[in-house]
């Protein structure tokens, strides 16, 4: 009996032994859970967030940078804050916040990071960076707020903002995962039209952690870590110095001013007034500061130059000249004398042909220009007449841009917009129940046509150019100030209006500034400025003075279009401006002379003149032309004999 | 060289001394990766360092063996019941002198180094029982017998268990295993491992339905008892086997409630349920498990594993050496070390059986028998088959006691193993 037991002693440490090698080959071959789990014990993923991309102005000044801060954020799963008076001592934050944060990641994702508390400065993360390690669960990752060197462009510069709910549902939707909760997203202007190029590409840095939580170092030395890559630099067409010279000028006034370069179609400058400083909308303080900015009755989160929507008045007869010119409907020496016209005129003295027209923005001349395109087309009836005729003229305008997006790189461009016989049709009820006398307010830029600066500016650089422009952009390059734009900001688009009618019409510019609507104060001594002044009718308060043009006039470099909301006669208030920043522009300096002037012109106070409260601003709804319901009878009457809104107001507030 | 010592050089058993060797030096590469720190980057010599100790223990252990060669082979037969006396003398002193270690107050202090006599009242223990019976007429079948030897082996146990040190007590059950193969009769290991099953069973089963099982056993074996067996005395014998086992489940809840202190608790409990007490109890069970299971087949590599690294494992240079071999050698590391501690127990028990003495037979199973215990449940607790129980791996955990007591344990063995040809007959 005894030497059985010999084996079954045996037979037990054998038996264990294969338990126990059965049990291994399990655990460490079979089960690959636990190298996952070890992997979460000691491996930690850290995303590192890169510099987005910074911008530049056409002469390589700095515009937008980045400050280093540290975010915190929160895995909940993983969290663990024993103390929790302590942990919100140290955050600088109140039980309520810690809950609300904490319960907000919670139903995030449990196992996922989520933001909990941004940009902490260096200085306060080196204070509490110890002491976070007794609380397990937190970790800091880089990342930097926008800071800018001028308080200038914001509207065109965008600002940077955490990522709302909305987009990154819309992210789910088309499948991408890139953007996480509390990510930063460009919002608006360049930062969201140049998001992608900006944000760079996320890295991730694996570190190894010991049980206290402590930084031990990289995992397999950093072998599997993908490096940041920084956001690419954008270089933007925009002069600093100009800009920030027409945003001086613009003290004290509403309103917007683009100036391109008319050979490239680059933007020398944009303003859009009033605005905010930028720095405002960057870094903690966003919430507060947007808030407040969004409340603002002079709405300096809109950009004017593009979202601003004006009637273009006189300096639309640029156009209609160009196209009767075209069309052949007069000819550079046609007259007409101003009786059986609606409309009057200002005393301006006996002229001769086109040229005269536009240099002393007769009213009566280009009523009969429109009337004799609308009217003698061989139909049956006046009605026929207007509906092929306005037809006809619409295709020539839309070249211009006009009742379209130009495809600017800037977000949130507004179409405006160019009535044409199928919304004629619609107001009047019904086709051929309209003729030229119920549409003539169109022949002097106003009526139903809404415009907005950018596309002004751009029909200076069009009749620079004699009949072509490049859309215009604020992005002349990327990555490398030697880069080349976009494809689309190379190629030039023709108006259809032949070269040689554009003579007598430039000459009628040179004209106006010289000796005719322009105030002589606003001339530039040595250059010729081209330009068409206008007076914007506008259904509050005064009327909005509109100035276009270009120098000099050969060859020109600059193309300017400044809106001065509510401040009248266009020769007085945006004429001034725009030579201003011509003179700037071309000279760099202001004749001595001239120093007084400038002075007067940025003191004065335009504001003053806005009736309050203002409409409230929406955003241009897409269809708006479609939708909103004008009646016939308000649309009926001459429009130009009442004062119709055309402050920055949506086409559907113009009742 | 010392004639005495030559000649058991040539007699010594060298398989089971390179079986040793092989584990003492894998154990000191893992005590040094156990407690490697990246940063600081100690070499494996550094006697500040654990594995700095250890070679000192390593190399002391050495000095201890010769020692134990060159005395004469009868002296520990001879001196068997008076070490086993000073063994329990040290034992009843450490109650009074000793020294609090993790709340274990079995330590005796002795500058840097600790001493724990609990580790070297197995050795004392194991001579007293090979002593005791290989004395004539001493018959473990005679209840008398027996007694003598519960006493024997249950005074030290109480003593250690009175200096809070459960674990060590525990390993006294592995007498059991030697007692079995000196004819202790088969129903003493029997009771005791049906108890263990009961008390697992009652603990992880609702008690109904291990009274229905136990019912249906007896039933089962009551009709199919052997037409010879069947009187009323073996039915009788089987009903009250029956009550004994309903009547351990019935304990079990008040044993596990009332005499079982807190961490004791909690501990067989996680057994069963590692993640209800992550941050607690279950934190050694779950660390020790992700650190074994991420070696894969051949680990992480020498110093690579970052459980162990980073400290993940409590207690990693000692009860839980194991996890080091499994994290950074893989399985084919696990394979080697249980390997080598299997090999090492069937040499003993290969050996113990060519005895021609009852003593060195006796003592050799003994010697076996530790070991197998402390192989059990060391290992067994590292990959949650076992509770946590605080019992170091022979020759590879970190600590001077364990391996010098190991070694003595082990050395007495092959020493009396070399002059087995000496003895001329069979006690």
């Amino acid at each position: 009996m005894e030497d059985n037991r010999k084996y079954i002693i045996q037979g037990l440490f054998v038996v264990t032994a294969v338990i126990f090698l059965v049990k291994l080959f399990y655990l460490q071959i079979i089960d690959e859970g636990y190298e996952s789990a070890a992997a979460n014990n000691a491996i930690e993923e850290v995303v590192q967030i890169p510099y987005r991309g910074q911008m530049y102005d056409r002469n390589g000044q700095l515009i937008v940078y980045n400050t280093p801060v540290y975010d915190l954020y929160i895995t909940p799963k993983k969290a663990r804050v024993a103390d929790t008076l302590r942990f919100c001592n140290l955050l600088g934050i109140n039980r309520h916040t810690f809950d609300s944060l904490s319960g907000a990641a919670r139903s995030y994702s449990k196992v996922k990071p989520s933001l909990f508390l941004r940009q902490l400065s260096i200085e306060d993360f080196a204070r509490i960076q110890d002491s976070m390690v007794d609380f397990p669960g937190f970790t800091f990752e880089t990342s930097s707020f926008r800071t800018y060197t001028s308080a200038s462009m914001a509207n065109t510069l965008g600002y940077v903002a955490e990522i709302s709910p909305k987009q990154l549902q819309a992210q789910e939707e088309l499948g991408e995962t890139y953007y996480r909760q509390g990510d930063y997203i460009g919002k608006s202007g360049l930062e969201k039209q140049y998001e992608d190029i900006l944000r760079g590409e996320r890295g991730v840095k694996y570190i190894l952690k010991d049980v206290k939580g402590v930084v031990k170092g990289s995992w397999r030395n950093g072998e599997k870590d993908i490096a940041p890559i920084a956001g690419k630099a954008v270089y933007t067409s925009i002069d600093l110095e100009i800009q920030q010279y027409a945003d001086s000028l613009f003290q004290h006034k509403s309103g917007s001013l683009v100036a391109i370069e008319p050979s490239t179609g680059e933007i020398l400058t944009i303003v859009s007034a009033p605005s905010y400083d930028p720095k405002l909308l960057s870094g903690r303080a966003y919430s507060k500061n947007y808030g407040r900015l969004a409340m603002d009755p002079l709405k300096p989160l809109i950009n004017r130059a593009l979202q601003g929507f004006y009637r273009p008045g006189s300096t639309f007869k640029l156009i209609q000249a160009l196209v009767a010119l075209q069309e052949g409907v007069i000819d550079p020496s046609t007259y007409y004398s101003h009786g059986g016209a609606p409309m009057k005129c200002h005393n301006h003295p006996v002229f001769s042909g086109v040229h005269g027209a536009i240099q002393n923005s007769c009213n009566p001349y280009f009523y009969f220009v429109f009337r004799k395109f609308l009217n003698e087309n061989n139909q049956s009836t006046p009605f026929k007449n207007a509906a092929v005729g306005l037809k006809k003229w619409g295709e020539y305008v839309a070249r211009f841009g006009i009742g379209q997006k130009l495809g600017v790189d800037l977000p949130y461009e507004a179409k405006g917009k160019l009535p044409d016989v199928a919304y004629y049709n619609k107001v009047y009820g019904g086709e051929n129940t309209w003729k030229f006398s119920n549409i003539y307010s169109l022949s002097i830029g106003e009526g139903e046509l809404l415009i907005s600066p950018i596309k002004i500016a751009n029909l200076a650089a069009t009749i620079a150019n004699r009949g072509w422009y490049i859309t215009p952009h604020v992005v002349r390059a990327v990555g490398s100030p030697k880069g080349q734009p976009l494809p689309e900001f190379r190629t030039k688009h023709e108006v259809g209006v032949d070269r040689r009618h554009f003579d007598p019409v430039v000459e009628g510019m040179q004209g106006a500034v010289d000796r005719g609507t322009v105030s002589g104060r606003a001339r530039i001594p040595d250059i010729v400025v081209c330009g068409k002044t206008g007076t914007s009718q506008n259904k509050r308060g005064e009327d909005n003075s509109i100035f276009i043009c270009f120098a000099p006039r050969d060859n020109p470099k600059i193309a300017v279009a400044c809106i001065v909301d509510n401040a009248g006669f266009g020769g007085r208030a945006a004429a001034p401006i725009a030579t201003f920043v011509i003179e700037k522009y071309l000279k760099r300096i202001i004749a001595p002379g001239r120093k007084a002037y400038e002075k007067e012109v940025m003191e004065k106070d335009y504001i003053q003149n806005i009736p309050k409260p203002l409409p409230p601003i929406v955003k241009p709804r897409k269809d708006s032309t479609k939708t909103v319901p004008v009646s016939p009878k308000s649309a009926a009457k001459p429009l130009i004999a009442e004062k119709t809104g055309s402050r920055p107001v949506p086409s559907d507030n113009q009742q | 060289m010392p004639p005495r010592l030559d000649q058991v050089t040539n007699r010594i058993d060298w398989t089971t001394v390179l079986l040793f060797s092989a584990c003492v030096f894998f154990g000191w590469l893992n005590v040094y990766a156990a407690v490697y720190n990246p940063e600081t980057h100690p070499s494996i010599f550094d006697f500040a360092n654990s594995s700095g100790k250890q070679l000192i223990w390593i190399g002391t252990t050495v000095l201890l063996i010769i020692a134990i060669l060159v005395i004469d082979y009868r002296f520990y037969d001879t001196f068997a019941f008076f070490i086993y006396g000073f063994v329990l003398l040290l034992l009843v002193a450490v109650l009074f002198i000793g020294t609090d270690i993790k709340g274990s107050h079995s330590w005796f202090k002795i500058g840097a180094f600790s001493l724990q006599p609990a580790e070297f009242a197995k050795m004392g223990t194991t001579l007293a029982l090979a002593r005791y019976l290989s004395s004539p007429g001493v018959n473990l079948l005679k209840f008398k017998d027996q007694l003598n030897v519960g006493f024997i082996v249950g005074v030290p146990a109480l003593l250690i268990l009175a200096s809070n040190e459960t674990g060590s007590t525990l390993v006294f059950a592995a007498f059991l295993i030697l007692l079995y193969r000196e004819g202790l009769p088969g129903i003493y290991p029997l009771i005791v491992v049906v108890a263990a099953v009961l008390f697992v069973l009652a603990l992880t089963v609702p008690p109904l339905y291990i009274f229905i099982g136990i019912v249906a056993l007896g039933v089962l074996i009551g009709l199919n008892l052997p037409r010879y067996a069947q009187h009323t005395r073996n039915y009788l014998l089987i009903g009250s086997f029956g009550l004994a086992m309903v009547g351990v489940v019935l304990a079990t809840s008040f044993v596990f409630n009332n005499v079982l202190q807190p961490h004791q608790q909690s501990r067989i409990k996680v057994l069963f349920n590692p993640e209800a007490d992550y941050r607690g109890a279950g934190w050694n069970v779950i660390q020790s498990k992700i650190a074994i299971g991420s070696g894969g087949v051949f680990g992480k590599g020498y110093l690579q594993g970052t459980q162990t690294k980073f400290d993940f494992v409590p207690e990693q240079s000692t009860d839980f050496i194991f996890c080091t071999v499994g994290e950074e050698h893989g399985f084919f590391g696990s394979l080697i070390v249980v390997g080598l501690l299997l090999g090492l127990m069937m040499r003993l028990v290969y050996l113990a059986e060519k005895q021609r003495s009852r003593f060195a037979r006796v003592y050799g199973y003994g010697v076996a028998s530790i070991l197998f215990f402390h192989f059990m449940v060391n290992l067994g607790m590292t990959i949650g088959l076992m509770p946590v129980i605080g019992i170091p791996l022979p020759f590879f955990s970190y600590g001077g006691s364990s391996l010098w007591s190991f070694s003595i344990l082990l050395f007495i063995f092959l020493k009396l193993d070399a002059h087995r040809s000496q003895i001329l007959s069979r006690a």
